[in-house]
């Protein structure tokens, strides 16, 4: 089981230098998902996720091309072979 | 002999040094860039001086980074230097304030964060625990946000002792015998001109500092009101009269002189700008009783407040100065504040300064 986690640019130093990383799912949702990704680039996911476990207020998240603040949040379902997709919003100053 | 001035700013971390005792300033490269760095400390208990930074970290979250090298490299602890325990169910919003405790205290650091939380550090800054007599003090749901977030903003480990004290906004002032538990409310009378009475707590304290007389004397740029206790927060008395204005953000105590500290009047509420659009920083030499405008080497036409931590001093002989604004100015006197010197311009908003010889 694998998912394709795609990241912006200014993210890719805590994943090694990369943009895309193939990350077991774990069982099935985002949470899980994430909790993987914890488990292997812990920096990387505390820019995703606050120590509480919610996404942080201004990063986006889309699984195949849906917003998961509308598909669940992060008990969105992530299939097998799904692209996670993580983007900055816009805001800031 | 290098003292170093760090400055902290809403989109970077800039280092700046001086070889001749403070007379001549050189401003280095962008560190942190596009990241806010509202805290700041420069350690210089170890023999490698570390500089710690309270960060946030653009859409990405707030952390702590720490430096060995002077800003050559950073480092994070890869779980967080500061992540609250699972079962209180929060998480980091803001560091605050990064305070390095006493020399023959190696390696303990506090912070302070929002949401109104304080952290002790015993391995210098690497990584902190919750102070959980003040997280879990029953006044603690009722400590509201200030406009710029509900933080414990200062946190003052006396060094002679076990005692700490810390101001928030709001909620006011605090003091623990032992640092950790028996967190009391020390507000007597400081005002709230938000709140029809006088409140045991609640107060919207800026800034805190101590005096070199001892931990006792310590002085409070408040929300509308100056104050000074001799008594360690068992009641405080207005030292205002003689001030331009009693609104403002910083205040700074003389680390060796006692009697001697500085503020930065701002008119209020609605405008929070230098009087007549001149920056001046007053200077106390009786503990509050008179105060004298300091104003050389300042501009006129400045619009700009300085906030809570853009304001300090050094350790130096005679004690080093430090102000920065939030149209990216920054300015140094060697002299304790009689002349300043600009270090720096058109460096984002400065919400942080501290300076240290290395």
């Amino acid at each position: 089981m694998s998912v394709e986690v795609v990241l912006p640019g200014v993210l890719a130093d805590l994943a090694g230098g990369t943009r895309h990383l193939q990350v077991d799912p774990g069982g099935g949702t985002l949470a899980e998902l994430l909790d993987s990704l914890a488990a292997v680039h812990p920096l990387l996911e505390r820019r995703i996720r606050d120590e509480a476990g919610a996404l942080r207020r201004f990063v986006n998240v889309y699984v195949d091309g849906d917003d998961v603040r509308y598909t669940g949040g992060l008990g969105a379902p992530v299939a097998d072979g799904a692209v996670v997709q993580v983007l900055p919003s816009v805001a800031g100053g | 002999m290098t003292d170093l001035l760090a400055i902290g700013t809403r989109k970077g971390l800039w280092l700046a040094r001086s070889d001749d005792d403070r007379r001549t300033w050189t401003l280095g490269e962008p560190h942190l860039l596009a990241q806010e760095v509202a805290a700041v400390s420069i350690d210089t208990r170890d023999p490698v001086p570390r500089v710690l930074a309270g960060i946030q970290y653009g859409h990405w979250g707030p952390t702590v980074m720490r430096s060995d090298d002077l800003g050559a490299s950073w480092q994070e602890t890869e779980t967080g230097a500061i992540r609250f325990p699972e079962d209180t169910g929060a998480a980091l919003a803001r560091v605050w304030q990064l305070r390095p405790d006493a020399a023959d205290r190696p390696g303990v650091v506090w912070a302070g964060c929002e949401p109104h939380s304080l952290w002790r550090s015993t391995d210098g800054g690497c990584s902190f625990d919750l102070v959980r007599g003040l997280w879990d003090h029953p006044h603690r749901p009722t400590w509201e946000p200030g406009a710029g977030g509900g933080a414990v903003h200062t946190v003052l480990p006396d060094p002679a002792s076990d005692r700490v004290t810390v101001a928030m906004s709001t909620g006011g002032v605090y003091v623990s015998g032992d640092g950790r538990t028996g967190w009391a409310p020390r507000n007597s009378g400081i005002s709230a001109v938000f709140l029809p009475e006088p409140p045991e707590y609640g107060q919207c304290v800026h800034k805190v500092a101590v005096d070199a007389a001892g931990p006792d004397r310590m002085y409070a740029q408040n929300h509308f009101g100056v104050f000074r206790t001799d008594d360690a927060g068992g009641t405080w008395t207005s030292i205002a009269e003689g001030l331009p204005a009693d609104f403002g953000f910083p205040v700074v105590a003389s680390p060796s002189t006692p009697g001697t500290a500085w503020v930065v009047p701002l008119v209020a509420d609605v405008q929070r700008v230098p009087p007549a659009g001149r920056l001046r920083v007053h200077r106390t030499r009786d503990a509050g009783g008179t105060w004298t405008e300091l104003g050389a080497g300042l501009p006129d036409g400045c619009w700009a407040a300085v906030v809570r931590d853009a304001l300090c001093a050094d350790a130096g002989d005679p004690t080093g100065l430090y102000v920065g604004t939030r149209d990216g100015c920054v300015y140094a006197s060697a002299d304790e504040g009689d002349t300043f010197t600009q270090v720096a311009d058109h460096l984002p908003d400065v919400l942080v300064v501290r300076a240290a010889r290395i």
